[in-house]
């Protein structure tokens, strides 16, 4: 009797383990370009936003700007790529606050980085909007140049 | 026979289980309560806390008049008023008035008048014998025309006893590089990243009236003039993302824990180094800075002050305040109180600061080691830890008994800390 509650015990466990796991495992490999730009806007993020804008997006409070439920972010993508190449240098009010620190031009990352670390911006902190493509940040960069 | 086993086993992990929790649950109660007592802070034995303020808005510097009011200065109009004066009746402080139709950070008493700044002048305002403002309306204009380029914005400030007053004038940058592409010096220093001496009582100076008093200070928010030696101290905000600029230099721990906050006892003249310069407070020197050719390990030139203490990176000290009251144990009497606002460029590790530390002083200068005074300000650990601090300490100032006044421009909080005899 103890033996096969037990066993039936063990039994779901195990079958609850190998749904989970073949979940956890179907995202990892999901073939979608996408999702591995965002894995690797993730390492640009890391290495280059956080700093300042935290891991979570919330930024800092008076200085850097949150990058969650912000029309810079979500909306026009020539802007946000714009932001990026170029830095920021201007008082920005979001949701009734402000944010005075200047933020440097990253131009020193290429094309598919900055297209990698907004879709991953796009992506995450609770933001859904559309991935960013390098070739809409070459566009944005030949035009700036000129 | 198993089974007796069986159920043994079983009731004796429902006893073990419901004991712990209930020990957890004992355990979670007792610490709430005593955080309600003390408002949430931690302070050394003897010492109690009580919130005498809430909700008053981006409270920034304070100052107490022997008359038992205070004058707090707003870094944003609420109510389209920059100043708010509460009298204090032990552990309640009541709204007497608001005037100033400028927000700001910098405001002192000195000799009949009460000096508040914003980000580009400094006014003053005529007090009559109970310390009370003359004509709110009508204050006169001390300073203008000082830059204002958002960036270390604010112009906190101080008295001395000859008829002079300080003014920070925080550098607009980083570390400069924006401005000095070839490496030939730092060009915003001729009107930035320094503390400038006016004449307290003569209007509407600006930069070619004035002196540059001290340079190379990146960013002062808090700085207090010790009478004892009749000198001003300032305490600096150092730069930041060293690992970010110079991964190959610096770790990522390094580059939380570097530079050191400093405090400087300044003397006319004196160049405290930014942006060449920056001090490690774990090889206890100033260092040559990586954008001139430092590597971590390069000396500065001697020509450089070194700071008279130093304190962990990034923990941003808005507020100074030499301690000369008679409440407080003997220890405390002429050492340092510095309120740290807290940090934001330690991430990826845990931020830190938030709290009020101690430096013991003799004869007017630093003797011994620092001490966390009051802490707790950020509430939980994970709140601390990324940032998102409830309370932030700003402003300090000592009230007419000696007890210590500490502002929280996050949340508007005044705390009052004072000492039981036991």
């Amino acid at each position: 009797m103890n033996i096969k509650i037990t066993g039936l015990f063990l039994a779901s466990f195990i079958l609850l383990f190998n749904v989970l796991h073949a979940q956890t495992k179907k995202q990892v490999t999901h073939p979608n370009t996408v999702g591995t730009s965002i894995a690797r806007g993730k390492i640009v993020y890391t290495n280059v936003c956080l700093a300042c804008h935290m891991a979570d997006g919330g930024g800092v409070p008076n200085m850097n700007p949150p990058l969650i439920n912000t029309t810079y972010v979500l909306g026009n993508k020539a802007a946000l790529i714009k932001i990026v190449l170029h830095g920021f240098n201007e008082d920005v009010e979001i949701n009734g606050k402000t944010f005075s620190n200047t933020m440097s031009a990253h131009d020193d990352l290429n094309d598919r980085q900055i297209a990698d670390v907004l879709t991953y911006v796009r992506h995450s902190f609770d933001n859904k909007a559309s991935a960013v493509k390098a070739t809409e940040v070459s566009k944005v960069r030949t035009v700036a140049k000129k | 026979m198993n089974k007796k086993i069986f159920f043994a086993f079983c009731l004796s992990i429902f006893a073990t289980v419901g004991l712990l929790s209930f020990k957890l649950i004992k355990d979670d109660n007792s610490v709430r309560r005593r955080e309600i007592v003390n408002a949430g802070l931690t302070l050394p034995g003897g010492f109690q806390v009580a919130v005498i303020a809430d909700n008053l808005g981006s409270a920034r510097h304070l100052v107490a008049t022997p008359q038992g009011d205070i004058y707090v200065h707003l870094a944003r109009t609420k109510n389209g008023k920059g100043i708010l004066v509460l009298h204090v009746d032990g552990d309640k402080a009541t709204l007497k008035s608001s005037f100033a139709n400028f927000g700001g950070t910098g405001i002192a008493i000195k000799n009949g008048y009460l000096y508040a700044s914003n980000s580009r002048e400094v006014y003053r305002y005529k007090l009559d014998e109970k310390n009370e403002v003359i004509n709110p309306d009508k204050p006169e204009r001390i300073v203008t025309g000082l830059l204002d380029r958002r960036t270390h914005a604010p112009k906190a400030i101080a008295l001395d006893n000859d008829g002079n007053l300080y003014v920070n004038i925080g550098a607009y940058s980083n570390i400069c590089s924006e401005f000095d592409h070839n490496k030939t010096g730092c060009p915003i220093l001729d009107s930035a990243g320094g503390i400038w001496q006016f004449k307290a009582d003569k209007p509407d100076q600006t930069y070619g009236d004035g002196i540059r008093y001290a340079t190379g200070l990146r960013n002062v928010v808090g700085l207090a003039w010790n009478q004892q030696d009749n000198q001003l101290f300032v305490m600096q905000h150092g730069r930041d993302e060293l690992h970010n600029l110079f991964p190959n230099l610096y770790t990522v721990h390094q580059s939380a824990e570097l530079p050191a906050e400093c405090m400087f006892a300044i003397k006319k003249g004196d160049n405290a180094g930014w942006p060449y310069v920056y001090y490690d407070w774990m090889q206890h020197k100033n260092m040559l800075g990586p954008e001139y050719g430092g590597d971590s390990k390069k000396p500065a030139d001697s020509k450089y002050i070194n700071p008279v203490a130093a304190y962990p990176g990034h923990y941003a000290p808005d507020g100074l305040l030499f301690y000369t009251g008679n409440q407080f144990p003997e220890k405390y009497k002429n050492g340092a109180f510095i309120a740290f606002h807290g940090s934001w460029n330690r991430a990826p590790e845990p931020q830190a600061g938030y709290c009020v530390v101690f430096q013991p002083f003799k004869d007017g200068k630093p003797n011994g080691a620092w001490e966390v005074f009051a802490d707790g300000f950020a509430g939980t650990e994970e709140q601390k830890a990324s940032g998102h601090a409830v309370h932030r300490p700003c402003g300090l100032a000592q009230s007419p008994d000696g007890s210590l006044y500490v502002t929280d421009d996050n949340e508007g909080t005044i705390y009052k800390i004072t000492y039981k005899k036991q």
